[in-house]
């Protein structure tokens, strides 16, 4: 009974959150519900005694939305509100795809019956090994080519970033600022 | 079912009191160690030595004006104290505080949710107590505050990396995510403890427990000397109270897994019962972090993205290479 009351709960409070983020004008309201609803997901993994996959969303999205609140930070101001242009085609292909989506989302049940595991769990065997076992053997792969994939990220990153990192940023301040306006003359 | 939901309640009210009351204790202890190393006398007046002073400071946060600012964002600058503290107590509730016992017959684990991946739930909470901070910082409309919101993000994203690398070294010798699996690997006494095997995922760790409770060498985040206070500079009586109760319920969670993970745990050391040995622990790392206060200065927010990404990181990545090697051969 307990299990229901927490799925019900946290199921309303995801799309709650969720919700906010998409209506909401304010930055500072949408990041902070992005990272709540984030956060609630966590919680149907727990249900589902999935610990391993519940506390690793709680760490990689907490992290993730922080950083995009580095960014609110920088392109708005954050309390007040944001004036949004909302073309008409944004607003149809969205709620045509939400639309079709719920069709599916109430579909899949059917389907679902039919559906077996191709990798059962492993029976007596700790949450984060058996995630390890499917990972490195089955998904072995896809999980490398995410790996070189990030890596690459992280290289470009690096290059991008470093340009001018032998320089202080305290110094140079003057020039760059001269730079800029520069730039917006032209 | 209803008796584990029972003692449950219990236990999660029984570690609040406890945990909160310690905090609360922990601002007199700071207060006192920081006056004895600068040779001062620290709070004298109230009660003997001072004990009082704690009664004072809490009928003073709770009769205080509850300010909002005019222009903040008065939902979120409420909620964002409520955050740092619950997630604090959260993370607090995986942690095994001591060693089971028996009370009145009955057997007590002191652990309000033994869940097996124990270590990367309390780290990961504790990171997302983080928000606290940054919602308190982007609230306020106070230049002030979103710095100290600005830098609430440096700092998260820079230990964050260093602290899950540097616990992934202990983690493989003992392979198992279980604090109380990590704690029973060491039941060998001191010999067995595995800051013997993992010096450098140890110091590694222990500073980046510092850049996460947020205390002196990296309090970037309401350093009194740059930005007034940072994310507290608009936040009066209970609400700032709340932010350091969290602060401080950050500070012996963190004690609390280091002695775990690395300093065999609440297993009996020598003549010491086992919930005695934590205690000590846990309290001398509580020094430690007063007595890091007391002797080091500020660092600035550059310097600790220096620190953790140009040296910290690559160390803990070694050390988990070498740790590889040396189990593979």
């Amino acid at each position: 009974m307990y299990e229901t009351i927490a799925f019900y709960l946290f199921a309303f409070l995801t799309i709650a959150m969720f919700w906010i983020t998409v209506t909401t004008n304010n930055a500072l309201y949408a990041m902070s519900s992005l990272a709540a609803g984030m956060i609630f997901i966590s919680a149907f993994f727990f249900l589902l005694d999935a610990d391993f996959l519940g506390a690793v969303q709680i760490v990689v999205y907490s992290g993730a939305v922080m950083a995009i609140y580095a960014f609110g930070m920088m392109f708005f101001d954050t309390l007040n509100e944001v004036k949004e242009r909302n073309p008409k085609k944004v607003v149809f292909v969205l709620s045509g795809l939400i639309a079709l989506m719920l069709v599916v989302i109430f579909v899949s049940p059917i389907i679902s019956s039919k559906v077996q595991a191709l990798y059962p769990m492993v029976e007596g065997v700790s949450n984060p090994k058996e995630v390890g076992i499917v990972l490195f053997t089955k998904y072995l792969v896809p999980f490398e080519l995410a790996a070189v994939m990030l890596l690459v990220a992280m290289i470009a990153g690096i290059i991008l970033a470093g340009k001018k990192m032998e320089k202080s940023e305290t110094e140079t301040e003057q020039e760059e600022e001269v730079v800029f306006e520069k730039g917006v003359e032209q | 079912m209803d008796a584990i939901i029972i003692e449950t309640i219990i236990k999660a009210v029984v570690v609040l009191a406890i945990i909160s009351a310690l905090a609360g204790f922990g601002t007199y202890l700071e207060r006192k160690v920081l006056a004895f190393m600068q040779r001062r006398l620290g709070p004298t007046h109230v009660g003997p030595f001072g004990l009082l002073q704690l009664a004072a400071d809490g009928i003073k946060l709770f009769t205080k004006e509850d300010l909002i600012p005019q222009n903040a964002n008065r939902l979120l600058f409420s909620l964002a104290p409520v955050i740092t503290a619950a997630t604090a107590f959260i993370a607090l509730s995986a942690v095994p505080l001591l060693p089971e016992f028996e009370l009145f017959g009955y057997t007590v684990k002191p652990i309000v949710a033994d869940i097996n991946i124990g270590v990367l739930f309390v780290i990961g909470v504790m990171g997302a107590g983080l928000y606290g901070p940054l919602l308190a910082g982007m609230s306020q409309a106070n230049k002030w505050g979103l710095l100290g919101a600005a830098r609430t993000t440096v700092q998260f994203l820079s230990y964050e990396v260093v602290t899950g690398l540097s616990l992934l070294a202990p983690l493989m010798i003992v392979g198992s995510l279980s604090l109380i699996d990590i704690n029973n690997h060491q039941t060998g006494g001191l010999s067995d403890w595995i800051l013997w095997q993992q010096p450098v995922a140890f110091v590694l760790f222990v500073i980046a427990g510092f850049a996460e409770t947020n205390r002196t060498p990296f309090d970037l985040l309401e350093h009194e000397a740059e930005i007034v206070s940072g994310y507290v500079t608009d936040y009066s009586g209970l609400r700032w109270g709340l932010f350091f109760v969290g602060e401080y319920a950050n500070m012996i969670t963190i004690g609390f897994l280091a002695s775990l993970i690395f300093l065999g745990g609440f297993n009996d050391l020598w003549f010491i019962p086992g919930w005695l040995a934590i205690i000590l622990k846990v309290s001398f790392l509580f020094f430690f972090m007063l007595w890091t206060r007391a002797a080091w200065p500020h660092v600035r927010p550059d310097q600790l993205m220096w620190l953790c990404w140009k040296i910290l990181m690559p160390l803990a990545i070694i050390n988990i290479v070498i740790t590889g090697l040396v189990m593979m051969v």
